[in-house]
């Protein structure tokens, strides 16, 4: 197996990881903040309009570890800095 | 192949100065809002019938003070050339992808640190405004002065983190969109489209009130 095809394997697969298992941690936070804001608004509905800013501010700050991984894997797949060197250096320029 | 950012889009090069989508876009995004907001307000009224552009940005204007207000900063008519200049940019360079051919210039790394940045100057700037030069700096030996390599990694990486958030954001919206359109083009785009817009407005909303937070949590004076 020649270094290209390792390095397709490795950044394919690595891919599939890194977004696959970096979804589910931002995804059970995610559950838990809306649980909370929900049983929050049933309790207090007078709060709703700081319990909803709030809630959108911290699902936003969840939300962006999963985004840093989706990030990572859409750079492994379209714009990988290795598989372009070693194009650079197959096609001799 | 598919361009990840607007970036990679070069109309005219000369040497190492670039003249990319991202560039043009966001300087034809500025005049427009620039030569729209001075048609609007060249005549303004003060009747009971006002024009209805008028009244347009005076909701916009008046619905971002609030917001500043809600916050916690009691002076929001200080902040509001900053924190609304970044709201509307990002939220109209975002509602624009209804027009085709269109690409976000916030769906580009380059223009999203730009605006993390700024608002990494503009945090001390008014913290030291407000509290004096001094007074700024003792806040990041609150609550001890151990938490002080804490509180400068802190200011570093949540100027990262608003900026890869924005991009990441935008970018996967198009991203996904472009996918999609090669596997089934007929309906399914449209919803991640308008998903797309409603991400964007969030995104928008997100990022001025983050740099809100930011801003008021830097200005507030000690109550103890």
């Amino acid at each position: 197996m020649d270094s290209m095809t390792l390095i397709a394997i490795v950044s394919i697969i690595t891919a599939g990881v890194t977004i696959g298992l970096g979804s589910i941690a931002p995804a059970l936070g995610e559950g838990r903040a809306v649980s909370a804001a929900l049983s929050s608004l049933a309790q207090q509905p007078d709060a709703a309009t700081t319990i909803t800013r709030t809630l959108f501010v911290g699902l936003a700050m969840i939300e962006s570890i999963a985004i840093y991984c989706l990030v990572i894997s859409m750079i492994l797949i379209f714009a990988n800095p290795f598989w372009h060197h070693v194009i650079a250096q197959a096609t001799g320029k | 192949m598919r361009r990840l950012t607007p970036d990679e889009l070069v109309f005219w090069q000369y040497r190492f100065v670039e003249l990319n989508s991202t560039i043009v876009t966001t300087w034809v995004l500025m005049l427009v809002m620039t030569v729209g907001a001075w048609l609007i307000t060249r005549k303004l009224v003060t009747e009971a019938h006002i024009p209805r552009w008028q009244g347009f940005l005076e909701i916009v204007v008046t619905t971002i003070e609030e917001q500043i207000k809600e916050v916690g900063l009691h002076n929001p008519v200080k902040y509001l050339g900053f924190l609304g200049t970044l709201f509307l940019f990002i939220a109209v360079s975002n509602l624009c992808t209804i027009i085709p051919g269109y690409e976000a210039p916030t769906g580009s790394l380059s223009t999203t640190s730009a605006l993390a940045i700024s608002v990494f100057v503009a945090v001390p700037f008014f913290g030291i405004e407000k509290q004096g030069l001094g007074g700024y700096l003792k806040s990041y030996l609150k609550p001890t002065w151990i938490m002080l390599p804490f509180n400068i990694i802190s200011e570093l990486s949540r100027t990262f983190a608003l900026a890869i958030r924005l991009f990441g954001n935008i970018m996967s919206g198009t991203m996904i969109v472009g996918i999609l359109l090669s596997i089934t083009p007929l309906i399914f785009p449209i919803f991640m489209d308008l998903l797309g817009l409603l991400t964007g407005m969030v995104q928008a909303y997100i990022f001025s009130i983050l740099a809100t937070v930011y801003i008021a949590a830097a200005t507030r004076t000690r109550e103890a």
